[in-house]
C-alpha cells in the first residue's frame, strides 16, 4: 500500500537551488476599467516542460505567499512555501510535471505592486496603484503562461486565495485547463471572511506611520501591519492546535505579572509573528490583496455560482479539500463549490481531510493531500494522454 | 509539536483499526472469481458506458468494476474518510459526505443509474434518498440484507435474541444498520413509494437463490424504475 506514499522532506525528494525569474509585459487591463501598464511579473518553475508542452502545472500562492513555491533560494535556510508538496516524488512531481508558481500582480514580492515605481510619476505608486482582482491576477498569469509557450495547463492548484484563483482560472479559461485543485478555500467571502480583513486594514490604515500610503521613504506603518498579521494569524490556527501549541503556558515567568507586558505564550507568539511579517511584507500590499479578497465572488459575470461552471468542457476535473478545522474557510464553502460543479455533471471529488491545523492545515497536512493529488494528477494526466 | 496529521500509511494499511472486533462488513458469497454475488449481478446489469452515482461507495470496489468492465462514467460518496482515500486510490471520483445531505444539486436525469450497495439500511431518509435517486437517474439499483431469512428468523423465534447471523454480523448495541427490513417489507415499500423491480436478485449463504427468497437469501438486491402506471 505504501508505494504510492512517499515522505516529505527528506534529502533525496528536494528541488534544491532556485532563483526567481522575471517576465515584462506592455500592459494588462482591470476589472475597474482602469490599466496597468508596465506589469513585471516575478515566477519560477520547476521541473521541465515535455516535448508536447502538456504537463505544466500553474501553482497559486495565498495571501502571504510568492512565486517561491519550492527549493531553496540561495543563502537561505527556509525553503518555498509548498516545499512539502512540490519535488521528485512528491505531490506535485517534479520528475513528471513542469511547475510554474507567480507572484500575483498587487504583491510585493516582484511583482508590479504598491511598491513598484510608477512609471507616469517616477514615484511609487502608493495608493496611487490601481484596484486590482483575483480575475485581474489571473488575467496576468494568463500573459506569463503565454509568455512561456504554454498552450494548456493540466492542473491549475492553490488553497486559500490560490484555491479562489484556481477556479478563477477554470472558468475563466475553461479550454486551456483540464483540472483543477482547490484546497481550503471559498467561492466568496462571507461578511465574517469581510469582516476580519477589514479589521487588519483598519490596523494599517489608523497607524499614524501609514501617511495615505506614501510612506515608502520613511518609517513604515509596521505597528499596523503586524496587528494586521496577528489577526490573520488567529484566523489561520484553530481553537484545539492553541491548546496543544501554548495552552495556558506563561512566558518567562511563573506566576502572572499583574501588568501589561507579556504574560502568556500565545501572545508572545503572535507578536513575534507580526514583526517578521513587516520584515518581509508591505502594508500597501496588504490592503490590495484582501481587498481582491473580499471582493471575490466566482458567480460575477455569470449569475450563479451553479452557472459559473456551466461553459466548462465535459472532460474537466476538479479536487475541492477542505479541513475540518479550518474556521476561516469552513468546509461548507467548498461543499457550495462541490454541488455547483457536480451540478453541472462535472467530475469533481471531494474531501474534508480531519485535521487540528486549523486553516495552515493546507501548509502542513502533507501525507493525506499528497495521496489524494498525486492519484487526481495521475488520472487527470492518463485521460490527457501525458507522456512523462 | 507533533508531527501534523495522522500516519495515512496505518490507517491504509489497518482501515478496521479502532472498530469494535465484531464490527465486520456483512458477509456476502462470491463466485468461483472472487467477485462478490451481488456486485457480479449489478456489473452484469449496468449496460456498457452508463453514468452511475454510487451513494456509500465504501473502498470503491464496486466502482472500480464497473469502471474496469462496463467503462462507465462513475462517481461515488462515502462518509467515511479512511475509505475515500481508498476509493481515490483506485482513480475514483468520490465526494466525501453523508448520502442524507441529499442529491437537490443534481438536475434531473443526470445519471443512468444510482446505486445504494448495502446503503439503504444505513441511510436516515429512506424514503427520500429513493425517491430523489430516481428523479436524477433512470435506474435505481437496491442491495440489503434481507430480516427475514431463515437463519434470523429462527434466533428470534427459538431464542428469543435480536439476530446476529452472518448478513447481519453485529450485535444490537453496535450496529450500523438504522432499519431492519425483510425482502417483503421491501417490496411493499417500493410499490408505495410509486416504483417497480424491473430485475431482482437474491443471495443465500452459498450464492444465488431464487426459490422463496424472503426465507432463503441472506441479501435482496433490486433494479427499480419509476412505475409509469402510477
Amino acid at each position: 500500500m505504501s508505494d504510492y506514499l512517499t515522505e516529505s522532506g527528506s534529502a533525496a525528494s528536494r528541488v534544491g537551488l532556485v532563483e526567481t525569474q522575471y517576465a515584462e509585459f506592455d500592459v494588462l487591463p482591470l476589472d475597474s476599467g482602469l490599466e496597468l501598464a508596465p506589469l513585471k511579473i516575478a515566477y519560477e518553475t520547476y521541473g521541465s516542460l515535455n516535448d508536447d508542452r502538456s504537463n505544466a502545472i500553474l501553482l497559486l500562492h495565498a495571501l502571504s505567499g510568492d512565486a517561491h513555491a519550492a527549493g531553496y533560494h540561495e543563502g537561505d535556510d527556509r525553503p518555498g512555501w509548498w516545499d512539502i508538496m512540490v519535488g521528485p516524488g512528491k505531490a506535485f512531481d517534479t520528475d513528471r510535471y513542469f511547475l510554474v508558481c507567480s507572484n500575483v500582480i498587487g504583491g510585493c514580492r516582484g511583482t508590479t505592486g504598491p511598491a513598484s515605481l510608477d512609471p507616469k510619476t517616477g514615484q511609487r505608486y502608493g495608493m496611487r496603484f490601481p484596484v486590482v482582482t483575483v480575475p485581474d491576477m489571473v488575467r496576468a498569469q494568463k500573459l506569463l503562461v503565454d509568455h512561456l509557450g504554454i498552450p494548456r495547463l493540466l492542473a491549475v492548484a492553490g488553497g486559500s486565495m490560490g484555491g479562489m484563483q484556481a477556479l478563477e482560472w477554470v472558468t475563466a479559461y475553461p479550454e486551456m485547463v483540464d483540472s483543477c485543485i482547490s484546497i481550503a478555500t471559498t467561492h466568496r467571502h462571507s461578511p465574517q471572511q469581510i469582516a476580519l480583513n477589514e479589521v487588519g486594514r483598519q490596523a494599517i490604515l489608523r497607524d499614524p506611520n501609514w501617511c495615505g500610503g506614501d510612506y515608502y521613504d520613511r518609517t513604515a506603518p509596521d505597528a499596523g501591519l503586524a496587528v494586521a498579521r496577528m489577526i490573520g494569524h488567529i484566523t489561520y490556527l484553530s481553537d484545539g492546535s492553541m491548546h496543544e501549541k501554548f495552552g495556558r503556558r506563561l512566558r518567562n515567568k511563573e506566576v502572572y505579572g499583574f501588568d501589561f507586558t507579556m504574560d502568556f505564550e500565545v501572545e508572545s507568539y503572535l507578536k513575534h509573528q507580526g514583526e517578521v511579517f513587516t520584515q518581509r511584507f508591505d502594508a500597501n500590499t496588504y490592503l490590495y490583496i484582501t481587498k481582491a479578497l473580499d471582493y471575490f465572488d466566482l458567480a460575477n459575470g455569470h449569475g450563479t455560482l451553479v452557472e459559473a461552471f456551466r461553459e466548462l468542457p465535459a472532460e474537466t476535473r476538479f479536487l475541492v479539500i477542505a479541513f475540518s478545522s479550518d474556521w476561516l474557510y469552513p468546509p461548507y464553502q467548498s461543499k457550495e463549490i462541490v454541488r455547483a460543479i457536480k451540478g453541472n455533471g462535472l467530475d469533481c471529488t471531494y474531501l474534508e481531510i480531519r485535521s487540528d491545523f486549523g486553516h495552515d492545515a493546507f501548509l502542513l497536512e502533507a501525507q493525506q493531500q499528497t495521496h489524494l493529488i498525486t492519484h487526481f494528477l495521475e488520472v487527470t494526466g492518463h485521460r490527457r494522454g501525458v507522456g512523462w | 509539536m507533533r508531527r501534523p496529521g495522522r500516519d495515512l500509511r496505518e490507517l491504509l494499511a489497518n482501515p478496521e483499526q479502532g472498530r469494535p472486533a465484531e464490527d465486520l462488513p456483512s458477509r456476502i458469497a462470491r463466485d468461483p472469481a472472487g467477485i462478490r454475488y451481488d456486485h457480479h449481478f449489478i456489473v452484469d446489469t449496468i449496460e456498457e458506458g452508463s453514468r452511475v452515482l454510487d451513494l456509500g461507495c465504501g473502498r470503491g470496489v464496486l466502482l472500480k468494476l464497473l469502471v474496469d468492465r462496463k467503462n462507465v462514467r462513475g462517481t461515488g460518496v462515502e462518509i467515511s474518510e479512511e475509505k475515500v482515500y481508498e476509493a481515490v486510490g483506485k482513480g475514483l471520483s468520490v465526494y466525501h459526505g453523508d448520502i442524507d445531505e441529499g442529491l437537490s444539486y443534481y438536475p434531473d436525469g443526470m445519471f443512468d443509474y444510482v446505486i445504494l450497495s448495502q446503503t439503504l439500511q444505513e441511510a436516515r431518509a429512506t424514503a427520500l434518498v429513493m425517491c430523489e435517486a430516481l428523479r436524477v437517474a433512470k435506474h435505481l439499483v437496491v442491495s440489503f440484507p434481507n430480516f427475514g431469512h431463515w437463519r434470523a428468523r429462527s434466533q428470534l423465534l427459538l431464542r428469543g435474541r435480536a439476530p446476529v447471523t452472518p448478513a447481519l454480523p453485529y450485535q444490537w448495541y453496535e450496529t450500523p444498520n438504522i432499519h431492519s427490513l425483510t425482502i417483503a417489507d421491501f417490496r411493499l415499500f417500493i410499490a408505495s413509494l410509486g416504483m417497480k423491480a424491473e430485475r431482482s436478485f437474491y443471495i443465500g449463504r452459498r450464492g444465488p437463490v431464487g426459490f422463496w427468497p424472503n426465507l432463503t437469501a441472506e441479501h435482496g438486491i433490486y433494479v427499480l424504475t419509476r412505475d409509469s402506471v402510477k
